[in-house]
C-alpha cells in the first residue's frame, strides 16, 4: 500500500539522477579494453598527479565558476536569450581573427570574437530601434545569421589551409583535451574582473537590476552599468569557448544560476551558490568525460549541471517538489483521519451516546463509502491508537455476527470531539457573526475544522459566549468534555 | 536674491514624445511643506510630468528647478516613488534589501551599507508596519504590502522633496490609510510632496493643493478652490458625466466627501 506507484515526482527524480548513468556505464565499457581499469582511472583523476590533467581540471573549474557567477546576473536580469545570442554571434569573429593572425594564437581569436559579439549586439539594438521587430525577434535573427556565417567561414578556412586542419571547429563544441596553461590565462583574468566588479558594484547592480527607474532617480548611470554587464558577459563567453564551445556556453550561464535561484531569494547567495554549482558541474563533468574518453567534455558538463538542477528542483528541503508533495500527502492523510474520527463521533451521537461502540458498516454509511473502502481508514485509526476493536460478546445484541465492532480510545475520543467542536463552532460563528444562513455554512466549516488552532477556538468560544448548541441544534462538545477524557456514553 | 529657494519650480515646461507634445506650457511652483495631488484623465501626462521633473524625459522647452538648481545637482534631496509596474518582481531581493536601496544615495559608490543605514532601514520598515516581512522576497508580498515597502524605501531616503507616481493604485483600504498618514507626517515634518493620484472621490480630501492636468495645467491651487465642477469638466472633458456630477455635488454640498464610497 505504502509503496504504491503513485509517485510520479519520485520517479522523475530518479530519472534526473540517472542522467549520468549512461555515461558512467559507457565509460566502463570503453575502458574495459584498455589496460587501466575504471577504478585506476578515477584514482588517476582524483590524485591530480598528471600535470596535463591538472590543467584540464583547473580549466573546467574556472570556466564553471566564471559562467556560474556571470549567470547569476544573466538569469536575474533576464538576459538568458541575450547570452545565447552573444555566444553565437562571436563565431564569425573567431574565423576572421584566424584569417588575420594565421594561427590559433588565442589572443587574436579572442579579440576577433569579442568584436564580433559587439557587432551582433549593436545589430540587435539597431534592429529594435529601426524596425518593428521586438527584442526576441531581433535576437533570433542575429543569432542564426551570425552562427550560419561563422560556420560558413570556418568550413571554408578548414578546407583552405594547406592540408592541415586549422582546428577551429573545436570552438563549435569545445574541447578539453590539449588544454595548455596559456589557455587558462583568459579565464583567470575574467574571474578577477568578475569578482572585482561584482564585489565593488554590488549594490549599484542590485538596484539597477531590480528597479531601473528608481536607480535612475538615485542618479545612477543605469545604461552604463548595463553596458558593463554586457562587456563582462562577452568576455566570460569568449574565455569559455575553448572548453565548451559556442553552442553550449549559454546553458552553463543559465542552468547553475537557475539552480541557485531555486534555493535562495537573496542576490548575494544566488551569486555564490551559482558560482559553486557551476564549478561543481565543471569538475564532475570533467571527471565523467575523462572516464568516457571521447565524450565531448562540454556536453557532459552541461548535463551535469542539469542533473544538479533537477536534483535541487525535486529534493531541495524548502521548495523541492518531492518534500512539497510529501507534506501535502501527509496533510491529506491527516484530514482523512480526522474526517473518519468525526464520522465515528456522529455515529455515536446518532445513537444518543447510549453505547460506547459502533460497527464498521454504520461508519461506512456515515462516510458514504463502501465497507471495503472504509477498511483502510479504520486500519489507520487502529494503527494510530485512536480506536480499538472489541470482542463481540459485549455487543451481540443487534449486530451482524460478521461485523467488526469498534470503540474509540480516550485519545481518539478527544480528537473526535475537537474536530466536531471546531466544525460546529465555526458554523455558529458564520451564522451568528457573519450572518450566513445556516444551510450555507457546512462546506466552509468542513474545510476550516482541520486548520484552526487552539487559540482561535478559544477566541471563537469567547466571541460566541461559550455556546452549547450549533446552528442545527446539535450539542457542541465543550473543552471540559474533552478534558474530562473518555466520557462513557452511558453516564 | 532668494534666501530659501522653492523646493520645486516648473517653468513653461513642454515635453514631446515622437514629435507629439504630451505636456504643454506647464508652469507652477511648490512651497515648502505642501502636499500636492496631481489629477487628470488617462494619458494626461501625469507620469510624464514626474519623469520630466526627475530628468528621465528631456523637455523640449522650459526648465525645472529643484531647490534652486538642476535635478542632477539636487538629486540627493529628491525621493522618487515609481509606479509599481516598473519593477521586476522575480528579482532576488527581500523587502529589507529594497528599503536599504533608499540609503544607497547616502552611501555612495563602491561603499558598503553601514550598520547605521541598516538600523535606519529597519526603523522605516517598522514605521510602515512591515518589519515582520523584512526577510520575504518582494514578489511574495501582496500589492498593498509591496507599496508599503516602497514607501518605507522613500522614507529611508530622507529626501526633502518627494515625487510619487500613483502610490494609491491597487492597494487595500488599510494600506491606503497608512500611506495617507505617512504623507501627512512627512508634510508636517516640512517635506514637500507631489503625488499623482487617480481617484477623484478622495483627491480633495487627501491633498492640500491640487494640480489638474490634461496636457496643460488646467488649474493649480488649494483643493477646495480648484475641485469644482467647471474645472473638472475642463480637465476631464465633457465625456464623463459621472465625474462632472461629482464636481457638481461638491460645489453644491460643500465638503460632503464621505458620501462617495
Amino acid at each position: 500500500m505504502i509503496l504504491s506507484l503513485r509517485r510520479p515526482s519520485l520517479a522523475l527524480t530518479f530519472c534526473g539522477l540517472s542522467f549520468l548513468c549512461p555515461f558512467i556505464a559507457c565509460a566502463d565499457r570503453i575502458t574495459l579494453g584498455a589496460e587501466a581499469s575504471w577504478m585506476e582511472q578515477s584514482m588517476r583523476f582524483w590524485t591530480f598527479e598528471d600535470s596535463s590533467l591538472r590543467i584540464i581540471v583547473c580549466g573546467s573549474l574556472l570556466m564553471g565558476l566564471n559562467c556560474g557567477l556571470m549567470g547569476a546576473y544573466v538569469v536575474t536580469r533576464r538576459l538568458s536569450m541575450f547570452g545565447d545570442t552573444l555566444s553565437h554571434a562571436v563565431l564569425p569573429g573567431i574565423a576572421v581573427g584566424f584569417v588575420f593572425t594565421q594561427s590559433r594564437d588565442d589572443w587574436g581569436l579572442l579579440i576577433g570574437a569579442t568584436l564580433s559579439g559587439f557587432v551582433g549586439v549593436s545589430v540587435i539594438s539597431l534592429l529594435k530601434r529601426a524596425t518593428k521587430l521586438k527584442e526576441d525577434g531581433a535576437m533570433a535573427l542575429v543569432l542564426s545569421t551570425f552562427y550560419a556565417l561563422g560556420i560558413c567561414l570556418i568550413t571554408h578556412l578548414q578546407k583552405g589551409t594547406d592540408g592541415g586542419s586549422s582546428g577551429l571547429e573545436t570552438y563549435l563544441f569545445g574541447q578539453l583535451a590539449g588544454l595548455s596553461t596559456r589557455d587558462l590565462q583568459p579565464m583567470v583574468i575574467c574571474l578577477v574582473l568578475l569578482v572585482l566588479c561584482f564585489a565593488s558594484l554590488r549594490k549599484e547592480l542590485l538596484v539597477c537590476g531590480f528597479d531601473p527607474a528608481y536607480a535612475r532617480s538615485l542618479g545612477l548611470p543605469v545604461d552604463l552599468l548595463q553596458f558593463l554587464i554586457w562587456i563582462l558577459l562577452a568576455f566570460c563567453i569568449v574565455s569559455a569557448l575553448q572548453i565548451i564551445g559556442v553552442v553550449l556556453v549559454s546553458a552553463l550561464l543559465i542552468i547553475p544560476a537557475a539552480t541557485a535561484s531555486l534555493i535562495t531569494h537573496k542576490m548575494n547567495r544566488t551569486l555564490i551558490l551559482s558560482g559553486l554549482i557551476g564549478s561543481l558541474a565543471g569538475v564532475i563533468g570533467c571527471f565523467v568525460s575523462f572516464l568516457g574518453q571521447g565524450i565531448p567534455a562540454g556536453s557532459v558538463i552541461v548535463l551535469c549541471s542539469t542533473t544538479l538542477f533537477l536534483t535541487v528542483l525535486f529534493l531541495s528541503p524548502v521548495s523541492g517538489l518531492l518534500p512539497k508533495w510529501l507534506s501535502s500527502r501527509k496533510k491529506s492523510r491527516r484530514i482523512r483521519l480526522e474526517n473518519t474520527l468525526k464520522a465515528c463521533y456522529q455515529v455515536l451521537e446518532d445513537k444518543s451516546f447510549e453505547e460506547d461502540f459502533f460497527d464498521q458498516s454504520s461508519l461506512a454509511r456515515r462516510r458514504r463509502k463502501s465497507v471495503a473502502e472504509i477498511e483502510g481508514e479504520v486500519d489507520a485509526l487502529i494503527r494510530k491508537g485512536y480506536a480499538t476493536t472489541r470482542p463481540r460478546s459485549t455487543a451481540q445484541r443487534h449486530d451482524l455476527p460478521s461485523e467488526t465492532i469498534l470503540s474509540l480510545t480516550p485519545s481518539g475520543w478527544e480528537l473526535a470531539c475537537r474536530i466536531i467542536r471546531n466544525h460546529r463552532l465555526w458554523e455558529l460563528y458564520l451564522t451568528n457573526q457573519a450572518s450566513y444562513s445556516s444551510d450555507h455554512v457546512h462546506d466552509d466549516a468542513e474545510k476550516i475544522e482541520h486548520l484552526i488552532g487552539e487559540r482561535t477556538v478559544r477566541q471563537l468560544e469567547r466571541i460566541l459566549s461559550h455556546p452549547q448548541l450549533d446552528p442545527h441544534g446539535k450539542l457542541i462538545p465543550s473543552q471540559t468534555d474533552i478534558d474530562r477524557g473518555w466520557v462513557s456514553p452511558r453516564n | 536674491m532668494n534666501p530659501s529657494p522653492k523646493p520645486l519650480e516648473v517653468h513653461d515646461l513642454t515635453v514631446a514624445y515622437l514629435q507629439k507634445p504630451i505636456l504643454y506650457g506647464i508652469d507652477f511652483e511648490l512651497e515648502e511643506g505642501s502636499l500636492v495631488g496631481v489629477i487628470g484623465p488617462n494619458g494626461a501626462g501625469k507620469s510624464s510630468l514626474i519623469k520630466t521633473i526627475m530628468g528621465m524625459l528631456k523637455p523640449t522647452d522650459g526648465y525645472v528647478r529643484i531647490f534652486g538648481t538642476s535635478v542632477a545637482k539636487a538629486i540627493a534631496r529628491v525621493g522618487y516613488v515609481p509606479q509599481r509596474e516598473s519593477v521586476d518582481w522575480d528579482f532576488p531581493v527581500t523587502a529589507m534589501d529594497v528599503v536599504l536601496m533608499g540609503r544607497y544615495g547616502h552611501v555612495g559608490w563602491f561603499r558598503r551599507v553601514s550598520k547605521r543605514d541598516r538600523f535606519f532601514a529597519h526603523e522605516c520598515l517598522e514605521q510602515m508596519n512591515m518589519l515582520a516581512f523584512a526577510d520575504r522576497q518582494i514578489g511574495n508580498l501582496s500589492g498593498g504590502q509591496q507599496q508599503r515597502v516602497f514607501l518605507a524605501r522613500a522614507l529611508a531616503q530622507q529626501s526633502d522633496l518627494y515625487l510619487m507616481d500613483e502610490p494609491f493604485a491597487g492597494v487595500d483600504a488599510v494600506t491606503e490609510k497608512a500611506i495617507l498618514e505617512l504623507l501627512k507626517t512627512l508634510r508636517n515634518q516640512g517635506k514637500t510632496l507631489m503625488v499623482v493620484h487617480h481617484d477623484l472621490s478622495t483627491a480633495r480630501e487627501y491633498f492640500d493643493q491640487l494640480a489638474l492636468l490634461n496636457m496643460r495645467l488646467v488649474a493649480f491651487g488649494p483643493s477646495c478652490e480648484v475641485f469644482t465642477h467647471d474645472l473638472l469638466q475642463r480637465t476631464y472633458g465633457g465625456k464623463l458625466t459621472v465625474l462632472s456630477e461629482i464636481g457638481g455635488r461638491k460645489l453644491e454640498e460643500g465638503p460632503a466627501v464621505d458620501r462617495l464610497s
